[in-house]
């Protein structure tokens, strides 16, 4: 069993739930409103220096009682050890978790990607948008055992939605803002990237007109 | 020989058969034209992509066909070549390509997934291309060999070659209808219904 178990028992008491190992791999589980703090110790206290979080996902399970879990991957560069840490989230409740991305600046896209595949919100990321699916989709979450595998809308009304959007709304605000910034790209390029072909990225499929 | 007798040599040939001119029919000369200078627009999203490249490669060499031209900018395109599965997030893109190339245009479907939507019956899969930009040969194969691609080419040479300036309306561009699709929708449901294995992935329904 990882050590840090001890320690986080010592540090946190009661916010740190049961533990097992299972194939050698440590599993902690921990509340899901002290996550920030949790990892941000995790980080920063000798003797822990977690400094690479591997990934964030989330797990629902197939029953409908159990909660969802994200699930963080830990794993400390000088001390060769990994930790995998889990926070319960109830289906019911609001499905909002803190955010990592001001501990490791890598946790940005993973947990744009939990949030676009599970809907779970995460509090303070700086640009919580959907990753995978296009920005304007609204069938919901992909990966929610609730989630059709076809999808909720029938194929006819899914191509209809796709092809009334542009593909221009799959830039970011980022690139677009680097086409304003950056002098050195084709003007031609630096215009339809600042524009977008047909106007700028809609707030809803409902407004992107096809060009 | 040398280089010097070269240019009186061939002139002599030239003037001994000049004026050059046959007789032939139009719609047999440009199809002739057409067909053998097919000039694709790769839109390789997936595995068929590497048979493509097999195809384009000294073994298979599409060169054979006129086709070695990989043309990148759909406006210099003769034929949309989409080789591999096809996300709705790509399918606005692959439509406006489609718009993008001049008339004449054809469009291969090459593999089970652009084809079907093969394996992947899943949410984010176009069934078959077909329901974006109309389809003049489909290739069938996960992925298909260079061999199946090349087939598939030679349909699309003999289609061509059955074509007629006479008859403009196979030049008609193929434009989104009101309702925003390129079908009915109802017919387009039916097209991509689950079919084969994939009827008994309805675990989540």
């Amino acid at each position: 069993m990882n050590q840090s178990v001890d320690a986080l028992r010592a540090r946190f008491g009661e916010a740190i739930q049961d533990h097992h190992v299972s194939c050698g791999d440590t599993y902690v589980y921990v509340d899901a409103d002290k996550v920030y703090e949790i990892l941000n110790w995790l980080k920063e206290e000798p003797g822990q220096e977690y400094d690479y979080l591997v990934d964030v996902t989330a797990v629902e399970y197939r029953d409908p009682e159990p909660p969802l879990e994200v699930v963080y991957e830990l794993f400390s560069h000088p001390r060769k050890v990994p930790l995998r840490l889990k926070a319960k989230l109830e289906k019911e409740g609001d499905l909002e978790i803190d955010s990592v991305v001001s501990i490791w600046h890598g946790a940005d896209w993973l947990e744009r990607e939990v949030f676009d595949m599970f809907g779970i919100k995460f509090r303070n990321h700086p640009d919580l948008r959907r990753i995978l699916m296009w920005e304007t989709y609204d069938e919901g979450y992909p990966l929610r055992k609730d989630f059709p595998l076809r999808g909720r809308f029938s194929r006819s009304e899914q191509v209809r939605r796709v092809l009334k959007g542009n593909p221009e709304t799959n830039y970011s605000v980022e690139e677009i803002s680097i086409a304003k910034d950056n002098t050195s790209i084709p003007d031609d390029m630096r215009q339809r990237l600042l524009r977008g072909e047909s106007g700028n990225i809609p707030d809803s499929a409902s407004e992107a007109d096809r060009v | 020989m040398g280089l010097d007798n070269m240019d009186s040599g061939s002139s002599d040939i030239v003037s001994s058969v000049s004026p050059n001119w046959l007789t032939t029919k139009l719609d047999f000369l440009v199809n002739w034209g057409r067909s053998n200078s097919l000039w694709p627009m790769p839109f390789g999203t997936a595995c068929c992509a590497i048979e493509f490249m097999a195809t384009a490669a000294s073994r298979y060499d599409i060169a054979r066909f006129g086709m070695e031209r990989m043309s990148f900018s759909p406006r210099q395109a003769d034929v949309l070549l989409c080789a591999g599965r096809l996300p709705y997030k790509l399918a606005p893109v692959i439509r406006r390509i489609y718009d993008q190339m001049p008339q004449p245009k054809w469009v291969i479907s090459m593999g089970a997934c652009a084809s079907s939507g093969g394996i992947f019956d899943t949410y984010s899969m176009v069934q078959g291309i077909d329901t974006i930009v109309p389809v003049d040969v489909y290739v069938p194969g996960c992925p298909p060999r260079p061999e199946g691609l090349l087939y598939g080419i030679l349909m699309l040479h003999k289609k061509i070659r059955g074509e007629t300036l006479a008859d403009a309306s196979l030049r008609d561009e193929k434009e989104l209808d009101d309702s925003g699709l390129i079908m009915p929708a109802s017919l387009m449901d039916e097209l991509a219904e689950p079919f084969g294995n994939s009827i008994h992935q309805t675990r989540s329904e």
